[in-house]
Protein backbone atom coordinates (compact mmCIF):
# COMPACT_ATOMS: atom_id res chain seq x y z
CA UNK A 1 0.00 0.00 0.00
CA UNK A 2 1.18 3.54 -0.67
CA UNK A 3 0.80 4.63 2.94
CA UNK A 4 4.26 4.97 4.40
CA UNK A 5 4.52 2.34 7.14
CA UNK A 6 6.31 3.25 10.36
CA UNK A 7 9.90 1.97 10.47
CA UNK A 8 10.83 -1.07 12.54
CA UNK A 9 13.07 1.00 14.78
CA UNK A 10 10.26 3.43 15.56
CA UNK A 11 7.89 0.55 16.30
CA UNK A 12 10.42 -0.99 18.68
CA UNK A 13 10.78 2.33 20.49
CA UNK A 14 6.98 2.53 20.69
CA UNK A 15 6.70 -0.93 22.22
CA UNK A 16 8.94 0.00 25.16
CA UNK A 17 6.28 2.10 26.97
CA UNK A 18 3.73 -0.68 26.47
CA UNK A 19 6.07 -3.17 28.11
CA UNK A 20 6.82 -0.79 30.97
CA UNK A 21 3.38 0.66 31.73
CA UNK A 22 1.04 -2.14 30.76
CA UNK A 23 2.33 -5.73 30.47
CA UNK A 24 4.71 -5.60 33.42
CA UNK A 25 2.08 -4.38 35.90
CA UNK A 26 2.53 -7.26 38.36
CA UNK A 27 6.23 -6.37 38.73
CA UNK A 28 5.69 -2.78 39.82
CA UNK A 29 2.25 -2.71 41.42
CA UNK A 30 3.35 -2.39 45.04
CA UNK A 31 3.71 0.27 47.72
CA UNK A 32 7.37 -0.24 48.70
CA UNK A 33 9.83 1.27 48.24
CA UNK A 34 8.17 4.64 48.80
CA UNK A 35 10.04 7.14 46.62
CA UNK A 36 9.64 10.92 46.84
CA UNK A 37 6.76 10.26 49.21
CA UNK A 38 4.80 8.25 46.66
CA UNK A 39 3.91 4.56 46.52
CA UNK A 40 6.11 2.72 44.04
CA UNK A 41 3.37 2.02 41.48
CA UNK A 42 2.47 5.70 41.19
CA UNK A 43 6.12 6.74 41.08
CA UNK A 44 6.83 4.18 38.35
CA UNK A 45 3.98 5.43 36.16
CA UNK A 46 5.03 9.06 36.57
CA UNK A 47 8.59 8.20 35.50
CA UNK A 48 7.29 6.36 32.46
CA UNK A 49 5.05 9.20 31.39
CA UNK A 50 8.22 11.27 30.97
CA UNK A 51 10.19 8.37 29.46
CA UNK A 52 7.38 7.69 26.96
CA UNK A 53 7.83 11.20 25.62
CA UNK A 54 11.56 10.49 25.23
CA UNK A 55 10.89 7.23 23.38
CA UNK A 56 8.51 9.00 21.00
CA UNK A 57 10.99 11.82 20.52
CA UNK A 58 13.60 9.25 19.45
CA UNK A 59 11.04 7.60 17.17
CA UNK A 60 10.27 11.03 15.71
CA UNK A 61 13.96 11.56 14.91
CA UNK A 62 14.09 8.18 13.17
CA UNK A 63 10.97 8.87 11.11
CA UNK A 64 11.97 12.36 10.02
CA UNK A 65 15.49 11.18 9.15
CA UNK A 66 13.98 8.44 7.01
CA UNK A 67 11.58 10.90 5.37
CA UNK A 68 14.50 13.14 4.48
CA UNK A 69 16.47 10.24 3.05
CA UNK A 70 13.69 8.89 0.88
CA UNK A 71 12.27 12.32 0.01
CA UNK A 72 8.66 13.27 0.71
CA UNK A 73 6.25 11.94 -1.85
CA UNK A 74 4.03 15.00 -1.69
CA UNK B 1 -20.54 39.28 50.35
CA UNK B 2 -21.41 35.80 51.51
CA UNK B 3 -19.14 32.96 50.42
CA UNK B 4 -21.85 31.60 48.12
CA UNK B 5 -22.12 34.94 46.30
CA UNK B 6 -18.36 35.16 45.84
CA UNK B 7 -18.12 31.71 44.31
CA UNK B 8 -21.22 32.12 42.13
CA UNK B 9 -19.91 35.40 40.72
CA UNK B 10 -16.49 33.85 40.05
CA UNK B 11 -18.06 30.89 38.23
CA UNK B 12 -20.25 33.13 36.08
CA UNK B 13 -17.37 35.43 35.10
CA UNK B 14 -15.17 32.51 34.04
CA UNK B 15 -17.91 30.82 32.05
CA UNK B 16 -18.86 34.11 30.38
CA UNK B 17 -15.25 34.79 29.34
CA UNK B 18 -14.90 31.27 27.96
CA UNK B 19 -18.14 31.46 25.99
CA UNK B 20 -17.27 34.91 24.60
CA UNK B 21 -13.90 33.68 23.34
CA UNK B 22 -15.59 30.74 21.68
CA UNK B 23 -18.13 33.00 20.07
CA UNK B 24 -15.47 35.36 18.69
CA UNK B 25 -13.17 32.57 17.43
CA UNK B 26 -14.93 32.18 14.12
CA UNK B 27 -15.97 35.78 13.44
CA UNK B 28 -14.69 37.11 10.09
CA UNK B 29 -14.34 33.61 8.72
CA UNK B 30 -16.65 32.17 6.13
CA UNK B 31 -18.13 29.07 7.76
CA UNK B 32 -18.37 26.37 5.13
CA UNK B 33 -18.46 22.69 6.09
CA UNK B 34 -14.67 22.26 5.83
CA UNK B 35 -14.02 25.32 8.01
CA UNK B 36 -16.67 24.42 10.54
CA UNK B 37 -15.75 20.75 11.06
CA UNK B 38 -11.97 20.60 10.54
CA UNK B 39 -10.94 24.27 10.75
CA UNK B 40 -9.97 24.35 7.07
CA UNK B 41 -7.18 21.82 7.84
CA UNK B 42 -4.99 24.70 8.94
CA UNK B 43 -4.20 24.09 12.63
CA UNK B 44 -0.53 24.15 13.63
CA UNK B 45 1.11 22.31 16.53
CA UNK B 46 -0.23 24.72 19.15
CA UNK B 47 -3.91 24.67 18.12
CA UNK B 48 -3.92 20.90 17.54
CA UNK B 49 -2.34 20.46 20.96
CA UNK B 50 -4.99 22.69 22.54
CA UNK B 51 -7.80 20.90 20.75
CA UNK B 52 -6.57 17.42 21.63
CA UNK B 53 -5.59 18.37 25.17
CA UNK B 54 -8.99 20.01 25.53
CA UNK B 55 -10.56 16.70 24.62
CA UNK B 56 -8.47 14.83 27.19
CA UNK B 57 -9.21 16.97 30.18
CA UNK B 58 -12.89 16.19 30.39
CA UNK B 59 -15.11 16.05 33.43
CA UNK B 60 -14.17 12.43 33.54
CA UNK B 61 -10.53 13.24 34.22
CA UNK B 62 -11.49 15.87 36.75
CA UNK B 63 -14.18 14.07 38.77
CA UNK B 64 -14.11 10.48 37.55
CA UNK B 65 -10.37 9.83 38.02
CA UNK B 66 -10.31 11.33 41.50
CA UNK B 67 -13.59 9.52 42.23
CA UNK B 68 -12.02 6.19 41.30
CA UNK B 69 -8.88 6.92 43.32
CA UNK B 70 -11.23 7.59 46.21
CA UNK B 71 -13.68 4.72 45.88
CA UNK B 72 -11.54 1.99 44.23
CA UNK B 73 -7.93 2.98 44.85
CA UNK B 74 -5.16 1.23 42.86
CA UNK B 75 -7.18 0.30 39.74
CA UNK B 76 -7.64 4.04 39.04
CA UNK B 77 -3.98 4.14 37.96
CA UNK B 78 -5.08 2.65 34.64
CA UNK B 79 -6.00 6.23 33.64
CA UNK B 80 -2.35 7.38 33.74
CA UNK B 81 -1.19 4.35 31.75
CA UNK B 82 -3.84 4.38 29.05
CA UNK B 83 -3.71 8.11 28.26
CA UNK B 84 0.06 7.97 27.84
CA UNK B 85 -0.07 4.84 25.69
CA UNK B 86 -2.89 6.26 23.57
CA UNK B 87 -0.40 8.85 22.25
CA UNK B 88 2.10 6.11 21.48
CA UNK B 89 -0.56 4.38 19.38
CA UNK B 90 -1.48 7.67 17.72
CA UNK B 91 2.14 8.27 16.67
CA UNK B 92 1.96 5.22 14.43
CA UNK B 93 -1.24 5.83 12.54
CA UNK B 94 -2.54 9.41 12.80
CA UNK B 95 0.06 10.90 10.40
CA UNK B 96 -0.83 8.25 7.81
CA UNK B 97 -4.53 8.79 8.43
CA UNK B 98 -4.02 12.50 7.93
CA UNK B 99 -2.36 11.95 4.53
CA UNK B 100 -5.22 9.76 3.38
CA UNK B 101 -7.77 12.18 4.81
CA UNK B 102 -6.34 15.15 2.97
CA UNK B 103 -6.24 13.31 -0.34
CA UNK B 104 -9.87 12.32 -0.09
CA UNK B 105 -11.33 15.30 1.73
CA UNK B 106 -12.33 13.29 4.82
CA UNK B 107 -13.90 15.08 7.75
CA UNK B 108 -15.38 12.28 9.83
CA UNK B 109 -14.77 8.71 10.96
CA UNK B 110 -17.53 7.49 8.65
CA UNK B 111 -15.85 9.23 5.70
CA UNK B 112 -12.89 6.94 6.23
CA UNK B 113 -15.00 3.80 6.15
CA UNK B 114 -16.96 5.08 3.19
CA UNK B 115 -13.86 5.87 1.12
CA UNK B 116 -11.76 2.87 2.15
CA UNK B 117 -14.46 0.22 1.91
CA UNK B 118 -16.86 1.87 -0.53
CA UNK B 119 -19.94 0.64 1.30
CA UNK B 120 -22.49 3.17 2.49
CA UNK B 121 -24.14 0.71 4.88
CA UNK B 122 -20.85 0.05 6.67
CA UNK B 123 -20.24 3.81 6.85
CA UNK B 124 -23.80 4.33 8.09
CA UNK B 125 -23.42 1.61 10.72
CA UNK B 126 -20.17 3.14 11.97
CA UNK B 127 -21.92 6.49 12.12
CA UNK B 128 -24.85 5.15 14.17
CA UNK B 129 -22.60 3.26 16.60
CA UNK B 130 -20.42 6.36 16.95
CA UNK B 131 -23.37 8.59 17.78
CA UNK B 132 -24.88 6.07 20.20
CA UNK B 133 -21.56 5.73 22.07
CA UNK B 134 -21.36 9.51 22.26
CA UNK B 135 -24.62 9.78 24.17
CA UNK B 136 -23.32 8.44 27.50
CA UNK B 137 -20.11 10.45 27.11
CA UNK B 138 -22.05 13.62 26.43
CA UNK B 139 -24.48 12.95 29.22
CA UNK B 140 -21.51 12.42 31.51
CA UNK B 141 -20.19 15.91 30.71
CA UNK B 142 -23.50 17.59 31.44
CA UNK B 143 -24.03 15.63 34.64
CA UNK B 144 -20.53 16.81 35.52
CA UNK B 145 -21.40 20.48 34.95
CA UNK B 146 -24.39 20.04 37.24
CA UNK B 147 -22.34 18.44 40.01
CA UNK B 148 -19.41 20.86 39.78
CA UNK B 149 -21.42 24.07 39.66
CA UNK B 150 -23.88 23.10 42.38
CA UNK B 151 -21.16 21.97 44.80
CA UNK B 152 -18.86 24.90 44.01
CA UNK B 153 -21.60 27.49 44.42
CA UNK B 154 -22.64 26.12 47.83
CA UNK B 155 -25.84 25.01 46.09
CA UNK B 156 -26.45 28.63 45.02
CA UNK B 157 -26.97 27.40 41.44
CA UNK B 158 -28.96 24.18 41.17
CA UNK B 159 -27.91 21.26 38.95
CA UNK B 160 -30.63 21.69 36.34
CA UNK B 161 -30.21 25.45 35.78
CA UNK B 162 -26.42 24.93 35.63
CA UNK B 163 -26.80 22.29 32.94
CA UNK B 164 -29.30 24.40 31.02
CA UNK B 165 -27.05 27.49 30.99
CA UNK B 166 -24.08 25.38 29.91
CA UNK B 167 -26.00 23.81 27.02
CA UNK B 168 -27.31 27.16 25.74
CA UNK B 169 -23.83 28.70 25.78
CA UNK B 170 -22.05 25.80 24.16
CA UNK B 171 -24.67 25.39 21.47
CA UNK B 172 -24.30 29.09 20.70
CA UNK B 173 -20.54 29.03 20.25
CA UNK B 174 -20.46 25.75 18.35
CA UNK B 175 -23.20 27.02 16.05
CA UNK B 176 -21.28 30.22 15.38
CA UNK B 177 -17.66 29.10 15.19
CA UNK B 178 -17.46 25.31 14.89
CA UNK B 179 -14.24 23.52 15.79
CA UNK B 180 -12.26 26.77 16.00
CA UNK B 181 -14.41 27.80 18.98
CA UNK B 182 -13.63 24.55 20.74
CA UNK B 183 -9.87 24.98 20.32
CA UNK B 184 -9.92 28.56 21.59
CA UNK B 185 -12.17 27.95 24.61
CA UNK B 186 -9.70 25.19 25.49
CA UNK B 187 -7.04 27.86 25.99
CA UNK B 188 -8.96 29.40 28.89
CA UNK B 189 -10.13 26.10 30.23
CA UNK B 190 -6.77 24.34 30.22
CA UNK B 191 -4.89 27.24 31.75
CA UNK B 192 -7.39 27.32 34.61
CA UNK B 193 -7.49 23.54 34.95
CA UNK B 194 -3.74 23.13 35.20
CA UNK B 195 -3.62 25.87 37.81
CA UNK B 196 -6.53 24.34 39.75
CA UNK B 197 -5.10 20.80 39.51
CA UNK B 198 -1.71 21.90 40.85
CA UNK B 199 -3.24 23.96 43.65
CA UNK B 200 -5.61 21.18 44.68
CA UNK B 201 -3.13 18.32 44.36
CA UNK B 202 -0.44 20.10 46.34
CA UNK B 203 -2.69 22.16 48.63
CA UNK B 204 -5.00 19.48 50.00
CA UNK B 205 -2.27 17.08 51.22
CA UNK B 206 -0.36 20.09 52.58
CA UNK B 207 -3.32 21.50 54.53
CA UNK B 208 -4.50 18.20 55.99
CA UNK B 209 -1.31 16.14 56.34
CA UNK B 210 1.61 18.53 55.95
CA UNK B 211 2.61 17.27 52.48
CA UNK B 212 2.23 14.57 49.84
CA UNK B 213 4.71 12.23 51.53
CA UNK B 214 2.98 12.26 54.93
CA UNK B 215 -0.39 11.81 53.19
CA UNK B 216 0.72 8.62 51.44
CA UNK B 217 2.49 7.44 54.58
CA UNK B 218 -0.76 7.80 56.52
CA UNK B 219 -2.67 5.98 53.80
CA UNK B 220 -0.06 3.20 53.53
CA UNK B 221 -0.34 2.79 57.29
CA UNK B 222 -4.13 2.72 57.67
CA UNK B 223 -5.35 1.43 54.29
CA UNK B 224 -2.36 -0.24 52.53
CA UNK B 225 -4.55 -2.40 50.28
CA UNK B 226 -6.20 0.70 48.83
CA UNK B 227 -3.02 1.82 47.06
CA UNK B 228 -2.42 -1.27 44.91
CA UNK B 229 -4.64 -3.37 42.66
CA UNK B 230 -7.35 -4.60 43.12
CA UNK B 231 -7.70 -1.87 45.77
CA UNK B 232 -11.17 -1.61 47.22
CA UNK B 233 -12.59 -3.91 44.51
CA UNK B 234 -12.54 -7.69 44.23
CA UNK B 235 -12.27 -8.19 40.48
CA UNK B 236 -10.10 -5.37 39.11
CA UNK B 237 -6.70 -7.08 39.26
CA UNK B 238 -3.68 -7.12 36.97
CA UNK B 239 -5.36 -8.97 34.10
CA UNK B 240 -8.13 -6.39 34.18
CA UNK B 241 -5.53 -3.60 34.19
CA UNK B 242 -3.67 -4.93 31.13
CA UNK B 243 -6.82 -5.62 29.13
CA UNK B 244 -8.44 -2.29 30.03
CA UNK B 245 -5.31 -0.29 29.25
CA UNK B 246 -5.04 -2.03 25.85
CA UNK B 247 -8.73 -1.50 25.09
CA UNK B 248 -8.78 2.17 26.00
CA UNK B 249 -5.40 3.14 24.55
CA UNK B 250 -6.26 1.53 21.20
CA UNK B 251 -9.76 2.99 21.36
CA UNK B 252 -8.81 6.52 22.32
CA UNK B 253 -8.56 7.88 18.77
CA UNK B 254 -11.56 5.83 17.65
CA UNK B 255 -13.85 8.30 19.37
CA UNK B 256 -15.34 10.12 16.40
CA UNK B 257 -14.31 13.55 17.75
CA UNK B 258 -10.70 12.53 18.35
CA UNK B 259 -10.57 10.95 14.90
CA UNK B 260 -11.92 14.14 13.35
CA UNK B 261 -9.45 16.30 15.29
CA UNK B 262 -6.71 14.61 13.23
CA UNK B 263 -7.99 16.33 10.11
CA UNK B 264 -7.67 19.82 11.61
CA UNK B 265 -3.86 19.50 11.53
CA UNK B 266 -1.84 21.45 8.97
CA UNK B 267 0.53 18.55 8.28
CA UNK B 268 1.32 14.96 9.23
CA UNK B 269 4.40 16.26 11.02
CA UNK B 270 2.16 18.35 13.32
CA UNK B 271 0.51 15.15 14.52
CA UNK B 272 3.81 13.35 15.13
CA UNK B 273 5.17 16.23 17.17
CA UNK B 274 1.91 16.43 19.05
CA UNK B 275 2.19 12.75 19.99
CA UNK B 276 5.67 13.39 21.42
CA UNK B 277 4.46 16.24 23.66
CA UNK B 278 1.03 15.00 24.74
CA UNK B 279 2.16 12.34 27.27
CA UNK B 280 3.75 15.10 29.37
CA UNK B 281 0.35 16.71 29.69
CA UNK B 282 -0.85 13.56 31.46
CA UNK B 283 1.45 14.54 34.33
CA UNK B 284 -1.03 17.20 35.42
CA UNK B 285 -3.55 14.42 36.08
CA UNK B 286 -1.24 13.02 38.74
CA UNK B 287 -2.22 15.94 40.97
CA UNK B 288 -5.88 15.05 40.64
CA UNK B 289 -4.94 11.60 41.94
CA UNK B 290 -3.25 13.12 44.99
CA UNK B 291 -6.52 14.85 45.83
CA UNK B 292 -8.57 11.67 45.30
CA UNK B 293 -6.28 9.64 47.56
CA UNK B 294 -6.25 12.36 50.22
CA UNK B 295 -10.04 12.35 50.24
CA UNK B 296 -10.02 8.71 51.39
CA UNK B 297 -8.77 9.81 54.78
CA UNK B 298 -10.39 13.26 54.97
CA UNK B 299 -13.99 12.46 53.98
CA UNK B 300 -14.37 8.66 54.24
CA UNK B 301 -17.65 6.93 53.45
CA UNK B 302 -19.14 9.16 50.71
CA UNK B 303 -21.75 7.27 48.72
CA UNK B 304 -20.84 8.94 45.42
CA UNK B 305 -17.08 8.93 44.78
CA UNK B 306 -17.48 11.51 42.01
CA UNK B 307 -18.17 14.11 44.69
CA UNK B 308 -15.07 13.28 46.77
CA UNK B 309 -12.63 15.82 45.36
CA UNK B 310 -15.03 18.76 45.33
CA UNK B 311 -16.19 18.01 48.85
CA UNK B 312 -12.60 18.17 50.06
CA UNK B 313 -11.92 21.33 48.07
CA UNK B 314 -14.98 22.97 49.56
CA UNK B 315 -13.72 22.09 53.01
CA UNK B 316 -10.15 23.28 52.44
CA UNK B 317 -10.15 26.42 50.29
CA UNK B 318 -11.63 29.95 50.34
CA UNK B 319 -14.83 30.69 48.31
CA UNK B 320 -13.12 32.52 45.44
CA UNK B 321 -10.92 29.49 44.81
CA UNK B 322 -13.93 27.22 44.94
CA UNK B 323 -15.56 29.50 42.36
CA UNK B 324 -12.46 29.25 40.18
CA UNK B 325 -12.53 25.45 40.38
CA UNK B 326 -16.25 25.57 39.63
CA UNK B 327 -15.79 27.81 36.60
CA UNK B 328 -12.84 25.77 35.29
CA UNK B 329 -14.79 22.59 35.92
CA UNK B 330 -17.81 23.92 34.06
CA UNK B 331 -15.68 24.82 31.02
CA UNK B 332 -14.00 21.43 31.32
CA UNK B 333 -17.35 19.82 30.75
CA UNK B 334 -18.53 22.32 28.13
CA UNK B 335 -15.53 22.04 25.79
CA UNK B 336 -15.75 18.27 25.30
CA UNK B 337 -19.55 18.44 25.18
CA UNK B 338 -19.22 21.06 22.44
CA UNK B 339 -16.89 18.91 20.33
CA UNK B 340 -19.12 15.84 20.81
CA UNK B 341 -22.17 17.75 19.65
CA UNK B 342 -20.26 19.20 16.71
CA UNK B 343 -19.00 15.77 15.65
CA UNK B 344 -22.31 13.99 16.12
CA UNK B 345 -24.14 16.70 14.16
CA UNK B 346 -21.65 16.43 11.27
CA UNK B 347 -21.84 12.63 11.29
CA UNK B 348 -25.61 12.74 11.20
CA UNK B 349 -25.88 15.28 8.39
CA UNK B 350 -22.99 14.11 6.23
CA UNK B 351 -22.85 10.36 6.73
CA UNK B 352 -26.39 9.37 7.57
CA UNK B 353 -28.92 11.88 6.27
CA UNK B 354 -27.32 12.77 2.95
CA UNK B 355 -26.39 9.27 1.72
CA UNK B 356 -29.66 7.70 2.81
CA UNK B 357 -32.33 10.39 2.32
CA UNK B 358 -31.00 13.16 0.09
CA UNK B 359 -28.01 12.22 -2.08
CA UNK B 360 -28.38 15.46 -4.06
CA UNK B 361 -27.56 17.74 -1.12
CA UNK B 362 -24.65 20.13 -1.59
CA UNK B 363 -21.94 20.61 1.03
CA UNK B 364 -23.45 23.95 2.00
CA UNK B 365 -26.81 22.36 2.65
CA UNK B 366 -25.11 19.65 4.71
CA UNK B 367 -23.38 22.37 6.72
CA UNK B 368 -26.70 24.11 7.32
CA UNK B 369 -28.34 20.85 8.44
CA UNK B 370 -25.39 20.02 10.72
CA UNK B 371 -25.61 23.41 12.38
CA UNK B 372 -29.31 23.05 13.11
CA UNK B 373 -28.65 19.53 14.42
CA UNK B 374 -26.37 21.13 17.02
CA UNK B 375 -29.42 22.72 18.61
CA UNK B 376 -31.46 19.49 18.49
CA UNK B 377 -28.62 17.39 19.97
CA UNK B 378 -28.04 19.96 22.69
CA UNK B 379 -31.65 19.69 23.79
CA UNK B 380 -31.71 15.88 23.65
CA UNK B 381 -28.59 15.54 25.77
CA UNK B 382 -29.90 18.07 28.27
CA UNK B 383 -33.08 16.02 28.74
CA UNK B 384 -31.05 12.81 29.16
CA UNK B 385 -28.77 14.42 31.72
CA UNK B 386 -31.70 15.75 33.73
CA UNK B 387 -33.67 12.52 33.78
CA UNK B 388 -31.01 9.85 34.32
CA UNK B 389 -27.84 9.35 36.29
CA UNK B 390 -25.05 6.79 36.65
CA UNK B 391 -21.51 7.10 37.98
CA UNK B 392 -19.08 8.63 35.53
CA UNK B 393 -16.47 5.94 34.89
CA UNK B 394 -18.89 3.12 34.16
CA UNK B 395 -20.61 5.28 31.55
CA UNK B 396 -17.30 6.03 29.91
CA UNK B 397 -16.09 2.44 29.80
CA UNK B 398 -19.30 1.35 28.09
CA UNK B 399 -18.77 3.87 25.31
CA UNK B 400 -15.11 2.82 24.96
CA UNK B 401 -16.06 -0.81 24.46
CA UNK B 402 -18.25 0.33 21.55
CA UNK B 403 -15.98 2.74 19.68
CA UNK B 404 -12.85 0.60 20.01
CA UNK B 405 -14.50 -1.90 17.68
CA UNK B 406 -13.61 0.47 14.81
CA UNK B 407 -9.89 -0.06 15.44
CA UNK B 408 -9.33 -3.15 13.24
CA UNK B 409 -11.21 -1.53 10.36
CA UNK B 410 -9.15 1.65 10.59
CA UNK B 411 -5.67 0.27 11.19
CA UNK B 412 -5.92 -2.78 8.91
CA UNK B 413 -7.60 -0.51 6.38
CA UNK B 414 -4.55 1.73 6.38
CA UNK B 415 -1.83 -0.91 6.40
CA UNK B 416 -3.18 -4.17 5.01
CA UNK B 417 -4.04 -4.44 1.32
CA UNK B 418 -5.88 -7.70 1.72
CA UNK B 419 -8.56 -6.58 4.21
CA UNK B 420 -12.09 -6.86 2.77
CA UNK B 421 -15.33 -4.96 3.30
CA UNK B 422 -17.44 -7.91 4.36
CA UNK B 423 -14.87 -9.09 6.91
CA UNK B 424 -14.62 -5.62 8.47
CA UNK B 425 -18.39 -5.29 8.52
CA UNK B 426 -18.79 -8.71 10.18
CA UNK B 427 -16.03 -7.93 12.68
CA UNK B 428 -17.53 -4.60 13.74
CA UNK B 429 -21.03 -6.05 14.11
CA UNK B 430 -19.85 -9.02 16.18
CA UNK B 431 -17.54 -6.84 18.26
CA UNK B 432 -20.22 -4.29 19.09
CA UNK B 433 -22.81 -7.00 19.76
CA UNK B 434 -20.45 -8.93 22.04
CA UNK B 435 -19.48 -5.78 23.97
CA UNK B 436 -23.09 -4.71 24.42
CA UNK B 437 -24.21 -8.19 25.45
CA UNK B 438 -21.42 -8.70 28.00
CA UNK B 439 -21.85 -5.27 29.54
CA UNK B 440 -25.64 -5.26 29.72
CA UNK B 441 -25.69 -8.74 31.25
CA UNK B 442 -23.15 -7.58 33.87
CA UNK B 443 -20.42 -9.95 32.72
CA UNK B 444 -17.75 -7.23 32.80
CA UNK B 445 -15.06 -8.11 33.75
CA UNK B 446 -15.23 -11.67 32.37
CA UNK B 447 -12.53 -14.13 33.57
CA UNK B 448 -10.79 -11.08 35.04
CA UNK B 449 -10.50 -9.43 31.61
CA UNK B 450 -12.27 -6.32 30.37
CA UNK B 451 -15.34 -7.34 28.34
CA UNK B 452 -14.67 -4.73 25.66
CA UNK B 453 -11.18 -6.16 25.20
CA UNK B 454 -12.56 -9.67 24.65
CA UNK B 455 -14.99 -8.26 22.10
CA UNK B 456 -12.09 -6.49 20.36
CA UNK B 457 -10.08 -9.74 20.15
CA UNK B 458 -13.07 -11.50 18.60
CA UNK B 459 -13.48 -8.63 16.17
CA UNK B 460 -9.80 -8.78 15.16
CA UNK B 461 -9.94 -12.53 14.55
CA UNK B 462 -13.07 -12.24 12.42
CA UNK B 463 -11.65 -9.33 10.42
CA UNK B 464 -8.32 -11.06 9.73
CA UNK B 465 -9.60 -14.55 8.94
CA UNK B 466 -12.69 -13.21 7.18
CA UNK B 467 -10.45 -11.12 4.92
CA UNK B 468 -8.32 -14.14 4.03
CA UNK B 469 -11.42 -16.18 3.20
CA UNK B 470 -13.26 -13.59 1.09
CA UNK B 471 -12.09 -12.40 -2.34
CA UNK B 472 -9.98 -9.22 -2.36
CA UNK B 473 -11.61 -5.94 -3.33
CA UNK B 474 -11.53 -4.86 -6.95
CA UNK B 475 -8.41 -2.93 -7.82
CA UNK B 476 -9.83 0.57 -8.20
CA UNK B 477 -11.39 0.77 -4.77
CA UNK B 478 -8.53 -0.76 -2.87
CA UNK B 479 -5.85 1.85 -3.04
CA UNK B 480 -7.37 4.77 -1.24
CA UNK B 481 -3.94 6.23 -0.91
CA UNK B 482 -3.27 6.51 -4.62
CA UNK B 483 -4.34 10.04 -5.56
CA UNK B 484 -6.69 10.42 -8.50
CA UNK B 485 -7.52 13.73 -10.13
CA UNK B 486 -11.20 13.88 -9.18
CA UNK B 487 -10.67 12.96 -5.56
CA UNK B 488 -8.59 15.90 -4.47
CA UNK B 489 -11.55 17.68 -2.90
CA UNK B 490 -9.85 18.45 0.35
CA UNK B 491 -6.43 19.34 -1.01
CA UNK B 492 -5.05 22.53 0.43
CA UNK B 493 -2.54 24.61 -1.51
Amino acid sequence: MDVKKPSVGALLLGSIPFAAMCFSVSLWDRIDPILFGMPFNLFWLICWIALTSSCLWAAYQLETARDKRTGRTQ
Amino acid sequence: MSSATVSVVTILIIVAIGAAIGFLAGVHRKMNLEQWTVGGRGFGVVLVFLLMAGEVYTTFAFLGASGWAYSRGGPALYVLAYLTLAYVVSFFFLPQLWEVGRKHGMQTLSDFFSVRYGNKYLAGFVCVVGIVCFIPYLQLQLTGVGIIVSVASFDGIGRTPAMAIAVVLLVAFVFASGVRAVAWVSVVKDALMVFAALAIGIGIPLIHFGGIGPMFAALAHSRPAHLTMPGATTNLGHAWFISTVLLTSLGFYMWPHAFAATFTARSADTLRRNAVVMPLYTLTLVFIFFAGFAAVLIVPGLANGDLAMLTVVRRSFPPWFLGLVGGAGALTAMVPAAIFILTAATLFAKNLYRPVFAPAMTDDQVAKLARSMVIVLGLISLCLAIYSSTTLVSLLLTGYAGVTQFFPGVVLGLYWKRVTTSAVFAGVIVGVAAAVFLMLSHRDPLFGLSAGFLALCLNFLITVFGSLLTPALSKGRLDITRPTADQNIGQRS
